[in-house]
């Protein structure tokens, strides 16, 4: 095994398991909002997309009922259908492999095999570990939450979100030496925190896609020259 | 609609996305400048997720322990500190910081 596949089995398994263990919130506030155990672990295990789980119980929650909170969890899900086309011609799966590869297809699973490119085996390689770790990581996890609730304390208290924020700084890293990435990343990340005075979560996130057409346009344009 | 249903119908709703992408024609996925789009998609979306998971909490825009943390990460990513090790000490200084102050 090459150092740079022994780097990306480490990534895989560190994403793993540092998003599946944010899960134990997704499980706990799941329970609070009225959800039973089953419930979560049904959302963690078919829905499998974090920012899709947390809107849907952060809408029943609110008490809106359940027509708004399908609607926000779906709408949440699109950027996994950009992922899924980026991945399907690196996986070329067929057959019984591809609704399988589907439901791993989320931001961390995309991220690590984005980190492998050009090499096709590398992205294969990070797609699938990573998708599988943190499929186990997290519904272990939720579990745990749904269980044992607030008696684990607040995840915040051991810097998890923050977590959260390096994991993906670190997976986007090594495109931000590119230019044209990192105009992008650093306009993306600032549309999406101004416009969150103003939009419900979740939809200045998936607001940054235009951006991303926008240089995409821009870059063609530019080529034509 | 019970809890139940809106849980599954959700959850199959959620997952159409994702074998939408497997779908579309192979032709299509494989040119160059779809590659170049998903590329940039990836890139502007968690990009947008790293601004939102550090500055923005329930309550609005926020600035507390998480931004410390990622401008550190930045630092040790760039010093080429392996992942594993930047997201541990991210989230070490974030749960350091809120504990003494």
């Amino acid at each position: 095994m090459s150092s740079k596949q022994q780097s990306i089995t480490a990534v895989s398994l560190g994403v793993g398991f540092a998003t599946g263990v944010y899960a134990i919130s997704f499980g706990a506030l799941s329970v609070a909002a009225g959800l039973d155990l089953w419930q979560t672990m049904a959302l963690s295990l078919l829905m499998f997309s974090g920012g899709s789980q947390f809107a849907f119980i952060g809408v029943v929650a609110t008490g809106a009922g359940v027509v708004p909170a399908i609607l926000s969890a779906w709408l949440l899900g699109v950027r996994n259908g950009f992922y899924a086309i980026r991945i399907s011609p690196v996986l070329n799966a067929r057959g019984l492999i591809m609704p399988l590869a589907a439901q791993l297809t989320i931001d961390e699973s995309n991220a690590v095999s984005l980190l492998g490119e050009p090499d096709r085996k590398k992205e294969r390689l990070g797609f699938w570990l990573t998708g599988i770790a943190v499929f186990v990581f997290w519904n272990i996890f939720t579990f745990l939450g749904a269980v044992l609730g607030s008696q684990i304390g607040n995840p915040t208290d051991w810097g998890l979100d923050a977590a959260a924020g390096a994991a993906f700084l670190g997976l986007i890293w090594p495109r931000l030496s590119q230019s044209k990435f990192l105009t992008l990343a650093v306009a993306s990340a600032f549309a999406a925190i101004s416009l969150s005075a103003v939009l419900p979560a979740g939809v200045p996130v998936l607001l940054t896609a235009l951006l991303a057409v926008g240089f995409w346009l821009f870059g063609m344009r530019g080529a034509k020259k | 609609m019970t809890l139940w249903s809106a849980v599954l119908i959700s959850s199959a709703l959620v997952y159409s996305w994702k074998l939408f992408g497997y779908l579309v024609p192979k032709r299509f996925v494989s040119n160059p400048k779809i590659k170049e789009l998903a590329a940039l998609l990836t890139v502007a979306l968690l990009a947008g997720l790293v601004g939102i998971q550090t500055f923005v909490s329930t309550g609005g825009i926020t600035l507390d322990a998480r931004v410390p943390a990622l401008v550190l990460a930045g630092l040790l990513f760039y010093l080429r500190v392996p992942f594993v090790v930047v997201v541990v000490v991210a989230a070490a200084i974030a749960a350091l910081l809120r504990f003494f102050f």
